[in-house]
């Protein structure tokens, strides 16, 4: 049986008899414009009683966002609206509600917090006259009354030196303090329901894990109902008390947490949380091929350039040493902020390194520039993380393919013939070539830049968070592929990610690295089962269900 | 801040001398002699040798230069060839019309173009949005001359209302300064309203497609409050930017109004100057607009903090 014990997030049976707060019922949302009607959302029936923690899962275009713009009564004007349905808050429809009886209920009844708290505060405002706002709309309160409620507020959310947090614009606050900013927007005013719209995914690990708690600490003080939207598993398996799966507009599957996640009944809802990657590194034999890529001592420093020398400099990158051996994947994982990526941009000199060697078969690109760079770029090729941004829209896929080889003085028949074969290696169809980046799917743009990447048969494949912005089940897929191509060609592949669960898949040896610097390196197995330094530990632990085996559904 | 400002002020002076000596080489390059337009059609050359002997233009063109640099860098700008007259008590005696008709137009101009993209932006794809957006493209193609001629055609010589042509200084009166400005004013601020209208329409457009426009709205915000309070300062910027550039530009449009309207200003002034080819007037005319380009781009820039904090110098 599930080992309640160590879950003992069981709602309590008080909840369970409460009414609900958030009743939707039946609810559908179309696309406004000519027929046909097309449906964004249809019959969308689920409920949250007080204290409840419900999380919605889904990939992207479920319609899980929308579901939570139509509660707030946020639908775009000009191209959504609700069709049928009701939305009951504390049993009032706001479905039939005016503008400015909604405009009453926002903040006060239910409120909501987003998922990039980078752009989701005001920039030019400070960010206690941002909180303040929501008292001068909805409250009497004097001047005085806000400011100490808004400090108490900031308190309670756990942040420093509240008087100058005040006082703060978001640019100068990290990315969770924004959050707990947005937090305390939200909850000022102890709203029944609260929307978290995926408020973690922007963050760090160790941020995440900060937030889900404070999310959790003012949940119980409140007795708060959340409606919870993630992609993330791992997230719903740490605070969900019941479960929403929703794909293409429909709910698929509600259950309580320990239903959807050991005894899944629809298909989808088995392949979505089987997807999941496990933090269970696959055992392999250490490889003993030649060395293709060897970083020693790389450092690259961005110095901050003042008109009378003054001027401070970042050190992105320090002594950065490691190798990739053919037909191995290197990870490099860190937090943001922990200069991988900087180290990516290097070895394909996108920027250029400040110091050190960047060694491919022996011979060192650190400090090649023009002419005898140029060569130097075929050996070392990039994916990057947006397949969205990354492939010229105005360019067929097979323009896009070929244009490495064109340059590099191949024939356009020869090129054309080879990008072919590429894209059948990458899993798609000869037809691809005529056709637009936007005509395919994330997953698929990011094979096209896989198959664009190895055009040039390059030695070194660098993908640098090649599968971060990619649903779970198509995680899945580009992870296997790029598998099979180290299998088959035997590139080295230096695999940059801030995610633990794709490095334990994908990896041979993972480098971790902090503040620029190396802080650990060694055989996946050995930095992923026995870690050596604390902050490996520390970024484990925070890896958000980490005590749930999701493959095999069931606790570990 | 003020560290920067010196800084800034300090890099305008090789700007200023490589406009000096563009401007210099420039008119000696274009034909036309100074010394024939002042003799006149009947003179001999050796009246001409004399003429070009008393102002200077006899001895090589390096020479000039360096004459006229130097005395430059004493704040002296030299003389008109045509009248004697120092340039700089020239300058003083044309900036009253021109700075009134370039201050006019910038605050009719502010007054009425960013509510106009404000509304627009407001009712953005309605008629009235429509509307102001049809009126703009008018406003850009109508040239200034022309649309100072319908002004002058209707409201002064079919209705009366104001005089045709001509300038009264403010120490006649305030009544008479004004009533004299209005038309000018108007024809020359067409161009600019249309443009600011647009770009304001077009920043607020952009703000509100982001993030936190929808948190404002989540808060409870009115439309009223998200357009004017979190909206417009964060489109400030471009907004800014442009009004900027419009001051800059305005040089050219003053030149076209005064001729217009008749105003004994700087842009009438650059006219005769070059017509009569006398340099030393047209260099320290030029010069003097690019001091003043160079100015308002400065003070652009330092507005940029009060809008937006991310930008500190």
């Amino acid at each position: 049986m599930i080992g309640s014990a160590s879950h003992p997030r069981k709602p309590g049976p008080s909840s369970e008899l409460r009414a609900p707060v958030l009743e939707i019922d039946n609810l559908a949302v179309q696309v406004v414009g000519e027929p046909p009607v097309r449906h964004i959302l249809e019959d969308i029936s689920f409920n949250i009683r007080p204290g409840e923690m419900l999380c919605v899962v889904g990939e992207s275009g479920s319609g899980k966002s929308v579901t939570s713009l139509a509660v707030m009564g946020l639908l775009p004007p000009g191209s959504l609206r609700t069709s049928t349905g009701r939305i009951l808050v504390e049993g009032e429809d706001v479905l039939k509600a005016s503008q400015a009886r909604l405009r009453e209920l926002r903040a006060t009844r239910m409120a909501m917090i987003f998922q990039e708290p980078m752009t989701a505060l005001n920039p030019v405002e400070k960010v206690g006259e941002q909180i303040d706002e929501v008292l001068r709309i909805h409250t009497k309160l004097s001047r005085a009354e806000r400011r100490a409620k808004i400090l108490e507020m900031l308190d309670a959310v756990h942040m420093p030196d509240v008087e100058r947090i005040y006082d703060s614009y978001p640019h100068q606050l990290s990315g969770g303090q924004r959050q707990r900013v947005v937090i305390s927007m939200a909850l000022i005013l102890e709203p029944k329901i609260l929307i978290a719209d995926e408020p973690t995914t922007a963050l760090d690990v160790t941020t995440q894990k900060q937030i889900l708690a404070l999310i959790r600490e003012l949940q119980k003080k409140h007795n708060t109902a959340v409606l919870f939207i993630t992609h993330d598993f791992g997230v719903v398996a740490e605070i969900a008390d019941r479960i929403v799966v929703m794909n293409k507009g429909r709910v698929v599957e509600v259950g309580s947490r320990d239903d959807i996640l050991a005894y899944p009944r629809e298909p989808y809802t088995r392949m979505l949380v089987s997807s999941v990657p496990s933090l269970v590194p696959k055992q392999r034999a250490a490889l003993k091929s030649d060395i293709v890529l060897d970083l020693k001592e790389l450092s690259k420093t961005y110095a901050g350039r003042g008109f009378f020398g003054r001027g401070r400099s970042i050190a992105a990158a320090q002594g950065v040493s490691l190798s990739v051996r053919k037909g191995e994947i290197v990870g490099i994982v860190g937090e943001s902020g922990s200069g991988k990526s900087t180290v990516a941009r290097c070895v394909v000199r996108l920027q250029d390194p400040t110091s050190g060697n960047i060694l491919v078969h022996g011979d060192d690109i650190a400090k090649a520039t023009g002419s005898q760079l140029r060569p130097m770029r075929r050996r070392v090729q990039i994916v990057f993380q947006d397949p969205y941004r990354s492939l010229n829209p105005r360019r067929r896929v097979g323009d896009s393919v070929i244009e490495g080889l064109i340059n590099f003085g191949q024939r356009r028949d020869e090129a054309l013939n080879r990008a072919r074969e590429l894209l059948g290696l990458v899993g798609l169809s000869a037809d691809a070539m005529e056709r637009y980046p936007h005509q395919f799917s994330g997953g698929q743009r990011q094979r096209i830049c896989i198959a664009r990447a190895l055009a040039l048969d390059p030695d070194i494949l660098v993908a640098d968070e090649a599968v971060s912005a990619l649903d779970v089940s198509v995680q899945a897929q580009v992870l296997k592929l790029l598998d099979e191509i180290r299998e088959r060609i035997g590139i080295a592949v230096l695999f940059i990610t801030h995610d633990l669960r794709v490095a334990a898949q994908i990896c041979d040896t993972i480098v971790v690295m902090q503040h620029g610097r190396v802080v650990e390196a060694g055989s996946a197995a050995e930095v992923l089962t026995a870690p050596r330094q604390d902050y490996t530990r520390a970024l484990i632990e925070a890896a958000p269900g980490r005590d749930w085996d999701f493959q095999n559904f069931r606790p570990l | 801040m003020l560290p920067y400002i010196a800084r800034r002020l300090l890099a305008t002076v090789p700007v200023m001398v490589m406009v000096a000596v563009v401007v210099f080489a420039i008119l000696r390059l274009t034909p036309g002699d100074p010394a024939a337009i002042i003799a006149g059609d009947d003179a001999t050359a050796e009246q001409l040798d004399k003429i070009r002997q008393t102002m200077g233009l006899d001895k090589p063109i390096y020479l000039q230069l360096v004459q006229w640099l130097a005395r430059l860098m004493q704040g002296d700008l030299g003389v008109s060839l045509l009248s004697g007259t120092p340039v700089l008590s020239m300058i003083g005696d044309r900036m009253g019309p021109s700075l009134a008709l370039a201050l006019g137009t910038i605050v009719v101009t502010v007054i009425i173009a960013i509510p106009l993209g404000i509304i627009a932006a407001w009712r953005q794809g309605k008629l009235l949005d429509r509307a102001i957006m049809t009126l703009s493209v008018l406003g850009f193609s109508v040239p200034t001359f022309v649309v100072g001629y319908l002004l002058i055609y209707s409201l002064s010589i079919k209705l009366g209302w104001f005089p045709v042509q001509g300038y009264k200084p403010l120490s006649e009166g305030f009544w008479p300064f004004a009533q004299r400005l209005v038309l000018p004013v108007l024809a020359l601020s067409g161009v600019y309203v249309a443009l600011i209208a647009r770009i304001t329409r077009s920043s607020i457009i952009e703000v509100m497609g982001e993030d936190f426009i929808r948190t404002a709205r989540s808060k409870g915000a009115t439309e009223r409050v998200v357009l004017m309070r979190h909206a417009l300062r964060n489109a400030a910027v471009p907004i800014v930017t442009i009004i900027g550039i419009g001051i800059a530009s305005l040089i050219s449009g003053v030149v076209v109004t005064e001729s217009v309207f008749n105003l004994p200003g700087l842009g009438r002034l650059v006219v005769e100057a070059v017509l009569a080819r006398d340099y030393p007037v047209i260099q320290g005319l030029i010069l003097l607009f690019s001091f003043i380009y160079i100015l308002i781009n400065l003070l652009v820039d330092l507005l940029y903090p009060v809008f937006d904090p991310r930008i500190r110098y």
